[in-house]
């Protein structure tokens, strides 16, 4: 499972190794989801995956709509939490379904 | 999960460590320059380190110079100072950044940032370049704050143990050392300092092994501030219903001097105060490396930064991360922070680097848990949103804020959120 990671690194390592300012657009939307995503680490472990054994539940592979509609819940206080509730509260529609989309494109 | 990890790691060392020095850098020789350069690595450094790495799909090579060979976690440190978490719980191996991500670990410290030649100079005589620096050195205590301290600290008299390591070992000692009926006292420098609610929590602790181990024996306060500078409200409550007696909370003692032989503390404008043990925080500034290269450009003590990819306003590609930063509005000096700090930078230097725009909007959050006493924990929670038109930082109202009691439940979460982080941090 971490191991994906390598596996991509080496097909990219053939593809563009040396071709760092061949960015696309798209690559630049990627990044900056990543990016995003990464603020949810802290707590819910790289790429969503939490340690073994974690009462923080892990995000990767969550269907995004149930995701999106967990967090709305949060914000909006229909959903009891212990800081969720203040954290959504300082997101908007926008970045709710942007980490959303992002974890439900992940593996488990 | 110890032998997945295991497995994992020989994988990581079979498929990428024939490429390149991965797995071997303590003993394989440095290259003479990376594209980024990371100093320190703590809650920042480390995960800057990381994420330049995953975010960049593993193209960008990265140094790390750090001289330890593990992380010592200052969040938890004080359970242990406490006696109910010990010093292995909170100690993590630099190894998996090197066999999970390829970051190349320079065992070292940097004495030198030449930035016209972008290089750093290590200890050990190593000259090495970069394309960008990213400088996460933690603080530094300014020891001319309190006259006597210095020397008090270098002989153990009186500890700060306010950075991770043999000083937290050390001063759980000193409690255990001390008689029933003694005195324990910290004394709380000026806001801004690492880690607000790190004392409140700190003294939580010790009253709490108190009242376990040693219940004729008193915590004391003694801030320089007026009053307590994080989770107020909440602290207090606490120790009057459970440490009243034991526990005094003293505003406006502001530290001025020391006498090691004595166990003394002067102040400013109140009377001595003796204790059995010392645990004296002076004011802090940025890390050394910061202070002595010329990036802490505000009042000589913090360092300023470009908030949207945190370069330096003082040397073009030198990025500062973490405590050493000039805090925007609200924004706490905490390893939750700094690790937040590393990614946003991350994403900036890997954009940069590789002809992307930079993300217009950062986020960062912070999430800091304090136990009050071996199980129940309360926190305080914040979004901080990159706002370009004031070009900086800013918590987003209505969100964010804090528990509304201590509970157990924030126990169960506040060790799983160290687990989270340093995994987050270091695996």
């Amino acid at each position: 499972m971490r191991s994906t990671p390598f596996l991509a690194a080496l097909l990219l390592l053939g593809s563009y190794a040396g071709s760092a300012t061949a960015a696309t657009p798209q690559d630049t939307v990627k990044l900056h989801q990543r990016a995003l995503a990464a603020t949810c680490a802290n707590c819910h472990g790289t790429e969503g995956r939490t340690t073994e054994g974690s009462a923080i539940p892990s995000l990767a592979g969550m269907p995004r709509e149930y995701m999106v509609a967990q967090m709305k819940a949060f914000r909006e206080g229909t959903r009891p939490a212990t800081v969720m509730h203040q954290l959504t509260k300082g997101l908007t529609d926008q970045q709710i379904e942007t980490v959303s989309t992002y974890f439900s494109t992940l593996k488990r | 999960m110890k032998r997945r990890s295991f497995v994992q790691a020989s994988l990581a060392l079979g498929t990428v460590g024939s490429l390149s020095m991965v797995g071997c850098a303590t003993t394989a020789p440095l290259p003479s320059k990376a594209k980024v350069v990371v100093i320190g690595g703590g809650y920042g450094g480390a995960t800057a380190a990381k994420y330049v790495r995953m975010l960049s799909n593993y193209q960008i090579d990265v140094v790390l110079v750090e001289p330890n060979d593990s992380f010592i976690s200052c969040p938890i440190s004080n359970l242990v100072i406490g006696g109910s978490k010990t010093m292995g719980d909170i100690t993590t191996p630099y190894d998996n950044l090197k066999s999970k991500h390829g970051v190349i670990h320079a065992r070292d410290r940097v004495t030198e940032i030449d930035r016209g030649k972008k290089t750093v100079t290590l200890a050990g005589g190593v000259t090495l370049g970069y394309d960008k620096l990213i400088v996460s050195p933690g603080v530094d205590m300014m020891w001319g704050s309190i006259e006597g301290l210095k020397d008090a600290s270098a002989s153990g008299q009186i500890l700060q143990a306010w950075k991770a390591g043999p000083e937290t070992a050390a001063l759980r000692r000193q409690l255990e050392a001390m008689p029933d009926g003694g005195v324990y006292a910290i004394a709380v420098p000026l806001a801004p300092y690492r880690c607000p609610p790190g004392p409140y929590e700190r003294a939580s602790q010790v009253a709490s092994y108190f009242k376990k181990a040693k219940p004729k024996s008193k915590v004391l306060i003694l801030d320089a501030n007026p009053d307590v500078t994080s989770k107020g409200p909440l602290f207090k409550k606490f120790w009057a219903e459970n440490y009243a007696g034991m526990l005094e909370f003293r505003g406006n003692h502001k530290a001025i001097a020391v006498d090691a032989k004595t166990k003394t503390v002067k102040f400013e404008t109140s009377d001595d105060v003796k204790a059995d043990v010392l645990n004296v925080l002076p004011n802090m500034s940025a890390g050394l490396i910061a202070m002595q290269s010329g990036l802490a450009n505000a009042n000589g003590r913090w360092c300023n930064v470009n908030y949207q990819t945190f370069e330096s306003t003082a040397a073009k590609d030198v990025h500062v991360i973490g405590d050493s930063v000039l805090a925007a509005p609200l924004m706490p000096k905490s390893g939750h922070m700094a690790n937040s700090h590393g990614k946003v930078v991350a994403a900036a230097v890997v954009a940069q680097l590789s002809g992307m725009e930079v993300n217009p909007q950062p986020l960062l959050t912070n999430t800091c848990y304090s136990f009050v006493n071996d199980k129940l924990v309360v926190h305080v929670a914040s979004v901080h949103q990159y706002v370009a038109e004031e070009k900086t930082f800013k918590t987003v109202a209505g969100s964010g804020g804090v528990s509304s009691a201590p509970n157990e439940l924030e126990g169960i979460y506040a060790m799983n959120w160290a687990q989270n982080i340093w995994a987050d941090t270091l695996l």
